[in-house]
C-alpha cells in the first residue's frame, strides 16, 4: 500500500472530481481521516489514492446563506462549536457531531465524513436527518443535491457515482418556534459509538401544538431511518404523556436492529422509543414549548 | 510513493520524506526522533498520541505525514520553556497523577488544548476534555485534580 | 538482621512524605523510553502471522515466497524452535503459545514471523506466507470446556486433584479444595440457606504500552534485549532456555513499561524477535498493534461460579460453600484455585469449603491481571452474604464485621493470620461519611470487602556511595508504579540523608543476580527491604571507616543522622564524619563504599480491603454511573502515601471498568468481535467521580518498617461493591459480570415480570 498510494491535495472541487472520476484503482477522499485512517491501518481499505479536499476554497468554511447555512464538507465538527449562530439554530445537530468519537477525533472529523462512511451508528446522521438537511454533490456531470437520508445505501456503501464528492452540508433556515435534540445511547459517557439513537426536530404554534416534526433513527437498520409515524404521533399534541408513549412505541416498532457486540436487538428497540421521548421532550423546550 | 513535506514542528521549520500513508505519528517516532506521542491503539481510541494541529488537538496516528505542509505541530517535547516546565507538566509530578506515565504525554496536550479553550474549567469540564484519553493506572482522580491545580495556578 | 519490633510507634523523617518520583520530569516531557521508544543501528521490523482459526491443526506452512520478496531478511515458523525444555511441559507451553506447533488454540496464535527492512515490507511478506489448516471445533466457554463431549484441546491433559486419575484426557485440568470444618453440619444449623450461580466474562488488563522489544544476537551467542516486561531476569531466564541460549549471554535492559498489571509478567513475542534476529544477524524490533494485544497476550480467566451460604437469625454464618470454574485459555494453569484459596479469607467461619475446576478453552493462554483470580471470587461470594445478611434480617456490613477474620484466625485456604486489616477496614467504612450519606433514586450502595496474599520473593539489590557523599542504588525488581522513589525514601530513611542524594535506578539482568518479576504486590515491599538491608550493609562498612581514620574499636562508632559518631566520653573531641567526608576518603581507607543484599522476602504480610460504592442506574436503560467510591485498605506503612492512594485508585477503577463494561467477546466462529479500545471499553475520566481514599497502617511485622504489598487488594472488592450498589437500586440480584446495560436492563425487565 505504502509503495503505490498517490496523495493529492487538489485546490478545486473540480480538480478533485476529474482526480476521483479518472481513477481506475481505489480512490478515497480525505477530509478528517477518522474512519479512512483506521480502516487503512487494519489493512481493510488499502487505496490506490487519497485526495485531501482541506486544501479547497471553501472547504472548511461554514456560511450563512439566504436558505440557512452552508457548512463544507471538510469543516472538523469541532469547527461546528465555535460557530454561536449555528449552534442557536441547531443545537441537536452541533452536539450530535461532538458526540462523534473523543475530543481529538471531533478536532479532525467531519459530518460530511460521518455519512459518507455510512456507519448505521453515525452520530451526526439522524440529527441531520431530522434537520431535513441535503448534502451538495460535485460530479463528472456537475453538481445536484440529495437528502442526507437518500446518502447512505447500506452499512458502508452511498449512493453516490463514481467521482461524486460531498461538497457541503446545507441546513434549512431555522424555522421560528422550532428546536432540536439528538440523544445516543452508549455504555460509557465519552468514547463510543452509538448503540442506538435518535434525532428529532420539531415546530409548534403559539398554543405550543406541534405542527411539524421529523424523527430519525441511528443504529436499529443498516442505515438511518427517517420514523414518519413517530413524526404522526406527536404532530397535533402539545407532547403530552399519550403522545410521548406514542412516540415510543412508533419508534420502538421501526427498528430493524441486529444483536451485535454492542447491543442486543431487545435492548436497542426498548431504549429507541425511551431515548425519543427525551429527545422530543428536549426538542420542544428548545422550540419554546412549556 | 512518497511526499517531501515542509512544516513547522514546536516552532521548528522541519522538513521530511514520508510514505504517502504513513501516519503523523510514525514520522514524529520515527523521522523526527521525537518518540513522546506514544501509540496506544493506534485507531483514535486512547488518546496517548495526541498532539496540537494547528491549535487543534488530534490524535497524530489518525492524521497522515503527507498533510501537514505548512502546518504548526506541537508535541510534548516543546511544552516546557527551555528548563522551565509548564505548570501542567510541575503540577502531574507535584500531585503524582501520573504512575507508569505512558499516557501523559496525551494527558498534557489534551489538557493545554482545553486549558487553553477554556482557563476555568469545572470538574466535569475537565473530566469531558480529558475523556479521549485512556489512562489505565491512576483511576484519573489525581489527573483531574493536578489540571484543576495548574488551571489554578495559570489564572493567577 | 534485626528487625524493628515497635513499628506502630516508630517514628520515621522522611518515609510517608510525598516526595516527587524521579522519573517524573522525563515522563512529563516525552524522554521517558518505554518499550517502543529505543532503536539500535540497522534494527529491522518484525511482523507476526496470527491464526484467524480458534482452534486447527497445522497441515502445512509455506514461507518461500515471503523469504523472497525484496527487503524480507528472516522468516520463522516453529521449525526455528528447537524443543530444549527436556519434557517441562510448562515451559514447553510457553514456546507452544508464543508461536504454535502443530496446532493453534486460539483466534491470534502466532504461526509464523518475518523482520524485513520496514513495516510495509513486513506487512507484504505475511500475504505471502501460506498456511493450510484443518479447522477442528472449538470450545470458548468454561462450562462447555468441561462437558465430556466437549473438543478436546491437548491429549496430554488428564485432570489432576479429582480422584483417580482419568483414563481419558479432558480439558478439565486441575481440581483443588480448601477449607475446614463440616458443610453439611453447618448448613443443618442454619435458619436461611441462600445459594446462587454467578458468572464472569474475561477481561484484558489493559495497560495502554503495547508490547515491544528489540532484539540483538550476535552470531557469537551473546544477545541484548530492551523490552516492556514487569521482570526482564524472567523473561532472560525464560527467552534463554527457549533459544538454547546462555543466560549470562543474554542482557535484557527493562524499558520504562506503560502498564503491566500481570500482564507483562509472561513472555509472548519475545523470543520470536530473538530467533528472527539470529537468523537475519540485525537487530530487530517486534511492537505489537494493539488488536494483537487483545487477541494474543494474556487477559484474565473468565468464570462460572455456584455459591451456597447458611446463616442463622443472630447473623452467624453457620457455613459456606463454593465450586469455582475458571478457564485458563488454551493453556493449564491454577486460576481457579486461586480463586478457590481467596474466596472464603476476609472470614472467619466454623465450616467452610471450596472446590475449585480449572480448565482449558480456545481462549489465548490466560495471564495474571492483578490479585488474579480474587475478584472474580469475591463478586460471587460477597454477594452471597449481602443476600443472605438480607434474608436474615441483618445489616449486610455488621454481619461482615461479626464473621470478620482476625488475628489467630485459621484462614479457609489454611494459614493462621497474623496482625491483620479486615476488621479495621469493616469498622472504618462503618465509621465512613460515606455510609451516611443520603441516597438519590434510583441509587443503591454496596459495601465489599477483598483479600490478597501478597508476595515477596527473590530479590537484590546493590548500593553504592559514591566519591562525592551521594548514593545510587541499582534494583532488579522492575518500577511499575513508583518503586524508585520509595526506595530512595527507604535508603534516605536509614542513611539519614536527604531523598534527593539518593538515585534509584533498574539494572540490567548483567549487573544484578536473580530478581522475581514485579508481580503479586512484592516491588515495594520486598524491594525496600533488600534496599534497607544494603544501607545497613553500607553503613557498617562507613562506620568501619569512621573508626580506621579515628583509630578507635568499631562498637564506639555508631551511624545517626548520616554521620558516624563515635560514643563513650574517651571519643568526646572527635567530631562526626559525614557520609561526604567518608566517601571522600574511601580510597585511603581500603576502597570505595557499597551496600549489598541477596534476599528472598518472606512474610509479605496478607492485605485486605473493604469499598463502598454508590451507583445511579437509569430504570429505563440499565445505564450505571458510580456517583461515589470509597476505598479502605490497610497498606501495613504507607511508604508514599500519594503513590499508595493512586494503586487504591488506580484498582478501583480497573474493577469498576470490569464491573460494568469490559469483556472479551466472542463470536459463535470463535474469533474475538472486541479487540479494540472502541469496544473493549474501559472507563474514561468522564465516567467516573473522584475515588475517595482512606489508608490504615497496620504494620507488618516482617517488614523492617511495616510494609505490606497494597497494589494487588483495589481491584478485589470492586465487582461485588458494584454489583451489591446496582442490586440495591434496581431491587434485582445481579449475577452477570459486566453489569452491561443489556444486562440490566434484561434483568429489571425479567424481574418485573
Amino acid at each position: 500500500m505504502g509503495e503505490t498510494m498517490r496523495f493529492e491535495t487538489p485546490s478545486t472541487a473540480k480538480e478533485a472530481v476529474t482526480l476521483m472520476a479518472k481513477e481506475k484503482g481505489i480512490a478515497y477522499i480525505l477530509a478528517g481521516g477518522t474512519d479512512l485512517l483506521v480502516k487503512m491501518k487494519a489493512g481493510i481499505l488499502e487505496p490506490d489514492l487519497v485526495v485531501d479536499i482541506k486544501r479547497i476554497k471553501g472547504m472548511n468554511e461554514i456560511k450563512k446563506t439566504a436558505t440557512g447555512f452552508s457548512i463544507g464538507a471538510a469543516v472538523p465538527c469541532a469547527a461546528l462549536t465555535e460557530n454561536a449562530a449555528l449552534v442557536k439554530a441547531y443545537p441537536g445537530v452541533v452536539e450530535a457531531a461532538n458526540l462523534i468519537g473523543s475530543k481529538q477525533v471531533q478536532g479532525r472529523c467531519t459530518m460530511s465524513g460521518n455519512l459518507c462512511n455510512a456507519s448505521p451508528a453515525a452520530d451526526s446522521v439522524p440529527a441531520l436527518v431530522a434537520a431535513n438537511a441535503k448534502v451538495v454533490i460535485a460530479g463528472p456531470q456537475g453538481t445536484r443535491k440529495l437528502a442526507v437520508e437518500d446518502v447512505p445505501a447500506g452499512v458502508g456503501r452511498t449512493n453516490l457515482k463514481k467521482g461524486e464528492i460531498i461538497t457541503a452540508i446545507e441546513l434549512p433556515k431555522k424555522v421560528a418556534k422550532s428546536g432540536d435534540a439528538y440523544l445516543r445511547f452508549t455504555p460509557r459517557t465519552e468514547m463510543d459509538i452509538a448503540v442506538v439513537s435518535v434525532g428529532i426536530n420539531l415546530t409548534i404554534d403559539a398554543k405550543g401544538v406541534i405542527t411539524k416534526a421529523r424523527v430519525a433513527l441511528g443504529a436499529v437498520a443498516i442505515t438511518v431511518l427517517l420514523v414518519k409515524e413517530a413524526a404522526k404521533a406527536i404532530i397535533g399534541t402539545k407532547l403530552d404523556t399519550e403522545a410521548l408513549a406514542k412516540l415510543a412505541a412508533a419508534c420502538s416498532a421501526a427498528c430493524k436492529p441486529i444483536d451485535d457486540k454492542r447491543g442486543t436487538i431487545e435492548f436497542r428497540t426498548e431504549v429507541a422509543g425511551v431515548l425519543a421521548r427525551r429527545a422530543a421532550e428536549t426538542a420542544y423546550k428548545r422550540a419554546g414549548g412549556k | 510513493m512518497s511526499s517531501h513535506v515542509k512544516t513547522t514542528i514546536n516552532g521548528d521549520a522541519v522538513e521530511f520524506v514520508c510514505a504517502n500513508d504513513e501516519s503523523l505519528l510514525d514520522v514524529l517516532r520515527n523521522r523526527m526522533g521525537l518518540t513522546g506521542a506514544k501509540e496506544g491503539c493506534g485507531t483514535g481510541d486512547c488518546g496517548a498520541c495526541s498532539v496540537i494541529l494547528d491549535g487543534r488537538l488530534v490524535c497524530s496516528c489518525l492524521v497522515l505525514g503527507a498533510e501537514m505542509s505548512g502546518k504548526k505541530v506541537e508535541t510534548i517535547e516543546g511544552m516546557a520553556d527551555g528548563n522551565k516546565l509548564h505548570p501542567l507538566q510541575q503540577h502531574f509530578i507535584d500531585g503524582a497523577a501520573l504512575q507508569c506515565g505512558i499516557c501523559t504525554p496525551g494527558f498534557l496536550m489534551a489538557a493545554q488544548a482545553l486549558l487553553r479553550k477554556n482557563p476555568d474549567p469545572s470538574e466535569e469540564e475537565i473530566r469531558f476534555g480529558l475523556a479521549g484519553n485512556l489512562c489505565r493506572c491512576t483511576g484519573y482522580d489525581k489527573i483531574v485534580r493536578a489540571v484543576q491545580a495548574a488551571a489554578k495556578e495559570m489564572r493567577a | 538482621m534485626s528487625m524493628d519490633t515497635d513499628l506502630v510507634t516508630k517514628k520515621f523523617k522522611v518515609i510517608g512524605t510525598r516526595v516527587a518520583r524521579p522519573d517524573g520530569i522525563d515522563k512529563v516531557t516525552g524522554r521517558a523510553r518505554f518499550g517502543a521508544d529505543a532503536s539500535m543501528p540497522g534494527q529491522l521490523v518484525a511482523l507476526v502471522l496470527r491464526s484467524p482459526h480458534p482452534h486447527a491443526i497445522i497441515k502445512k506452512i509455506d514461507t518461500s515466497k515471503a523469504e523472497k520478496l525484496l527487503g524480507v531478511k528472516a522468516v520463522i515458523t516453529s521449525a526455528d524452535f528447537p524443543d530444549y525444555t527436556n519434557g517441562d511441559r510448562g515451559m514447553l507451553d510457553i514456546l507452544e503459545n508464543c508461536m504454535a506447533r502443530k496446532k493453534v488454540y486460539y483466534d491470534g496464535h502466532a504461526v509464523a514471523a518475518v523482520a524485513a527492512i520496514d513495516a510495509a515490507t513486513a506487512r507484504a511478506a505475511l500475504k505471502l506466507i501460506v498456511v493450510d489448516y484443518k479447522i477442528l471445533p472449538h470450545v470458548t466457554e468454561v462450562d462447555d470446556a468441561l462437558k465430556h463431549d466437549s473438543p478436546l484441546l491437548h491429549d496430554h491433559i488428564f485432570t489432576e486433584g479429582a480422584g483417580p486419575k482419568s483414563e481419558k484426557p479432558s480439558n478439565y485440568n486441575k481440581q483443588a479444595e480448601y477449607g475446614h470444618g463440616d458443610i453439611e453440619a453447618g448448613f443443618k444449623q442454619a435458619d436461611v440457606i441462600i445459594e446462587r450461580s454467578y458468572k464472569t466474562e474475561q477481561t484484558h488488563q489493559g495497560y495502554i504500552e503495547p508490547h515491544s522489544c528489540l532484539a540483538s544476537v550476535s552470531p557469537d551467542g551473546s544477545a541484548e534485549m530492551w523490552v516492556c516486561t514487569q521482570g526482564h531476569f524472567v523473561y532472560r531466564n525464560q527467552c534463554a532456555a527457549l533459544l538454547g541460549l546462555d543466560a549470562n549471554k543474554l542482557r535484557v535492559t527493562a524499558s520504562e513499561i506503560g502498564g503491566g498489571f500481570g500482564g507483562k509478567t509472561h513472555i509472548w513475542a519475545e523470543p520470536l524477535a530473538l530467533a528472527l534476529s539470529r537468523k537475519a544477524n540485525r537487530p530487530v524490533k517486534l511492537t505489537m498493534s494493539r488488536e494483537e494485544v487483545f487477541r494474543c497476550t494474556g487477559p484474565t480467566s473468565a468464570a462460572s461460579i455456584d455459591v451456597k451460604i447458611g446463616a442463622t437469625k443472630d447473623g452467624t454464618i453457620t457455613a459456606a460453600f463454593a465450586e469455582l470454574r475458571y478457564t485458563s485459555g488454551c493453556f493449564p494453569a491454577n486460576w481457579a484455585e486461586f480463586g478457590a484459596m481467596t474466596a472464603w479469607a476476609c472470614y472467619d467461619f466454623k465450616n467452610v469449603k471450596s472446590v475449585s475446576k480449572d480448565a482449558v478453552s480456545n481462549r489465548p493462554k490466560t495471564a495474571a491481571y492483578r490479585a488474579p483470580s480474587a475478584p472474580i471470587a469475591a463478586f460471587a461470594i460477597e454477594n452471597a452474604i449481602d443476600e443472605v445478611a438480607k434474608a436474615v434480617g441483618v445489616d449486610p456490613l455488621e454481619m461482615r464485621i461479626k464473621n470478620a477474620a482476625r488475628e489467630g484466625t485459621k484462614s479457609s485456604y489454611g494459614p493462621v493470620y497474623g496482625p491483620i486489616g479486615i476488621g479495621p477496614t469493616l469498622q472504618a467504612a462503618k465509621n465512613h461519611p460515606h455510609m451516611k450519606a443520603p441516597l438519590a433514586p434510583n441509587t443503591g450502595r454496596g459495601v465489599a470487602c477483598g483479600f490478597w496474599f501478597n508476595f515477596g520473593g527473590q530479590t537484590c539489590v546493590d548500593l553504592n556511595v559514591t566519591p562525592d557523599g551521594t548514593v545510587t542504588v541499582a534494583v532488579g525488581t522492575m518500577d511499575v508504579g513508583g518503586s524508585r522513589a520509595s526506595l530512595a525514601l527507604a535508603v534516605a530513611e536509614e542513611l539519614g540523608v536527604s531523598y534527593n542524594d539518593v538515585r534509584v535506578i533498574v539494572a540490567d539482568t548483567s549487573s544484578l543476580g536473580h530478581n522475581d518479576m514485579t508481580d503479586g504486590s512484592r516491588g515495594t515491599f520486598s524491594s525496600s527491604m533488600a534496599a534497607i538491608f544494603a544501607a545497613r550493609n553500607a553503613i557498617t562498612v562507613m562506620r568501619q571507616k569512621a573508626s580506621k581514620t579515628w583509630e578507635i574499636p568499631l562498637e564506639d562508632v555508631i551511624w545517626e543522622d548520616g554521620h558516624a559518631r563515635a560514643k563513650g566520653a574517651s571519643h568526646g573531641n572527635l567530631a562526626p564524619l559525614s557520609i561526604k567526608d567518608i566517601a571522600g576518603n574511601a580510597g585511603a581507607t581500603g576502597g570505595p563504599i557499597a551496600g549489598h543484599s541477596e534476599i528472598v522476602a518472606d512474610n509479605a504480610g496478607v492485605s485486605f480491603g473493604t469499598h463502598i460504592a454508590d451507583c445511579h442506574v437509569d430504570p429505563e436503560t440499565g445505564q450505571t454511573k458510580i456517583t461515589r467510591y470509597t476505598v479502605i485498605q490497610d497498606a501495613g506503612k504507607a511508604m508514599h502515601p500519594s503513590y499508595v492512594e493512586g494503586q487504591y485508585q488506580g484498582g478501583a477503577v480497573q474493577g469498576i471498568g470490569w464491573a460494568l463494561n469490559e469483556e472479551y467477546v466472542y463470536g459463535k466462529n470463535g474469533r474475538l468481535q472486541n479487540p479494540a479500545f472502541l469496544d473493549y471499553r474501559i472507563p474514561v475520566c468522564s465516567d467516573l467521580p473522584f475515588i475517595d481514599t482512606q489508608i490504615l497502617e497496620i504494620p507488618n511485622p516482617h517488614h523492617p518498617y511495616g510494609v505490606r504489598g497494597v497494589g494487588e487488594t483495589p481491584i478485589v472488592p470492586p465487582l461485588a461493591a458494584v454489583s451489591i450498589a446496582v442490586t440495591n437500586a434496581t431491587g434485582v440480584r445481579m449475577t452477570h459480570i459486566p453489569m452491561s446495560p443489556p444486562r440490566i436492563l434484561k434483568a429489571i425487565k425479567t424481574h418485573r415480570g
